[in-house]
């Protein structure tokens, strides 16, 4: 069984990197925040270098305020480096689907028109994305949902909406601000076996911020940890699951070794000082 | 003021006409400080075309002023958020004016633009067009930094953003401000028809005031009252088909936001 699932990853894989022969989707060189403060100048961010691979899904892992979240937001262009350059393959920022901690949807949107905003940002026909979004909204469980508005849905379904919405162009490139953060424990476990099911369908080069160790070691391909003050890469792990995955992979004897490993990494660079 | 429990609100204002009534009866007020509400209705039936035109005439004034208000003022609200440099000059001169007491430049307006509609409807737009730059103002700018981020993700034009998250997240605050608005409008009318002017219910109440004909000024209260009101329940009504979406529609206990009043 094992295997089977294997040899349908691979599959998928091989379909989905097909269109052209440029390995990266985004290249991060040596990129650095620094804000300024009453107290001076503040590091967020030190130096940090990251190929990301076509079709790869890469969390960034750290506790809070390390700067992993500085980090998407330059990846997706809403704050400016203060050294180094990011570069970002194929259809360049026009390619980007951004999940934000909070769903952000519009009140005064109905979920198929929140799901069909980005297209009317982008000059767009929402007509003729109406299937996709529905079919979109159908694979997260929203059917029949469409036509709510915001306030009349859970949580969890207003995350799923805001998911549909980052997806609903096609977006090479799908970045992940703790999007499950807010929710309670089930329905985030819940919400990382239908992410991990879309990402093993379509492939998106995906960057998704957290500081739940079992929740990156989970989803990722690779987890990258990212230190406290300043912000700086500590640790790149290679997470080497099948897919699909279902949740039973966390009793798993591989899983507990990842997570030990990553939570010894933390603990080295002071994240659980506190304590 | 909610919901439209109309039987409650009108018992709400026949209890009042009634305890009028008995006043004036009871303690023998006379006719010409306080006519009673008998009289003051007599007065409108015996001369109903009279009335008509008249309120028409404040009607339409204020319709008019309230219209431009909101045009202009949206839309100056709209430059003012647009533009740090709009925002110091434009913005710092409307609230300098604003602290102008404007019934003072009614006379302005009569020397300006004479005695006709125009200094009425300029009255009304004077009076009232603040509290729309303001709210308005007050609602372009409450966008969050979630849907500042939403919006740049999403890598629209700036009119996009305007379109798509500004205005219609500024939505419940203009309504505020028109509401406001719109009785302001009518008050602006009132004074304006008070300065100089030959119909309109200002106009009958002057110069019924000359004559001592306290009905007649009763009577053109009691319609200025009326069409206040009226007013107010079409902007209710606007409100609950623009804004369905927003949390005062939908529950009983939440308010919409609060406008900001400006002098009058």
């Amino acid at each position: 069984m094992a295997v089977a699932a294997l040899s349908a990853a691979n599959a998928a894989a091989a379909h989905a990197v097909v269109p052209f022969d440029d390995p990266l989707a985004i290249e991060i060189d040596a990129v650095g925040k620094t804000y300024a403060s009453s107290d001076g100048a503040v590091t967020a961010l030190g130096s940090v270098s990251l190929d990301v691979r076509r079709g790869e899904f890469i969390s960034l892992l750290g506790p809070s305020g390390c700067g992993k979240t500085t980090l998407l937001r330059m990846v997706a262009g809403l704050e400016d480096t203060t050294t180094g350059h990011i570069h970002l393959h194929g259809r360049g920022l026009d390619g980007l689907g951004f999940v934000f901690q909070r769903d952000v949807l519009l009140n005064w949107r109905t979920i198929l028109q929140n799901v069909l905003l980005p297209i009317e940002f982008r000059g767009g026909r929402p007509k003729q994305y109406r299937d996709r979004a529905l079919a979109l909204l159908a694979t997260f469980g929203l059917a029949g949902f469409e036509n709510k508005r915001p306030w009349e849905l859970s949580g969890g379904m207003r995350q799923r909406a805001a998911i549909c919405r980052a997806l609903i162009d096609d977006p090479e490139l799908l970045l992940m601000d703790e999007p499950f953060g807010a929710l309670d424990a089930l329905t985030r476990d819940e919400l990382n076996v239908e992410l991990q099911t879309l990402w093993h369908r379509s492939r998106k080069t995906t960057l998704f911020v957290t500081h739940s160790i079992p929740e990156a070691v989970f989803l990722s391909d690779r987890v990258v940890v990212i230190s406290d003050k300043p912000g700086r890469i500590v640790e790149v792990l290679d997470i080497d699951f099948p897919r699909p995955r279902g949740l039973d992979i966390r009793e798993e004897p591989a899983f507990g070794h990842y997570s030990r490993h990553l939570r010894d990494v933390l603990e080295r660079h002071g994240a659980f000082r506190k304590r | 003021m909610r919901a439209f429990r109309l039987p409650t609100e009108l018992w709400t204002l026949a209890a009042l006409l009634a305890l009028w009534e008995a006043v004036v009866v009871v303690f023998r007020v006379p006719e010409i400080l306080v006519p009673s509400v008998r009289v003051v209705f007599d007065e409108i039936a015996s001369n109903p075309d009279f009335y008509l035109v008249q309120s028409m005439h404040t009607l339409s004034n204020t319709l008019a002023a309230f219209v431009l208000s909101v045009v202009f003022g949206v839309g100056m609200a709209i430059a003012i958020v647009s533009s740090r440099f709009l925002e110091k000059t434009l913005y710092t001169v409307l609230v300098a004016l604003n602290n102008v007491p404007k019934v003072a430049l009614a006379p302005l307006f009569v020397i300006w633009l004479g005695t006709g509609n125009a200094s009425k409807i300029a009255m009304g737009v004077m009076i009232s067009i603040f509290a729309i730059v303001i709210d308005a103002v007050l609602g372009l700018r409450s966008l969050t930094p979630d849907m500042i981020d939403l919006g740049r993700s999403m890598r629209g034009s700036g009119l996009k953003m305007l379109l798509k998250l500004r205005l219609p997240n500024a939505l419940p605050s203009i309504i505020a401000g028109m509401k406001v608005a719109m009785s302001l409008s009518l008050v602006g009318a009132i004074v304006g028809e008070f300065v100089a002017a030959q119909n309109g219910l200002g106009f009958v109440i002057l110069s019924a005031q000359g004559m001592f004909r306290t009905d007649r000024v009763f009577a053109a209260i009691l319609l200025l009252a009326a069409i206040g009101t009226t007013l107010y329940y079409l902007m209710e009504v606007l409100e609950r088909a623009l804004i369905p979406w927003h949390e005062s529609q939908r529950h009983g206990t939440a308010r919409a936001p609060a406008a900001v009043v400006p002098k009058a």
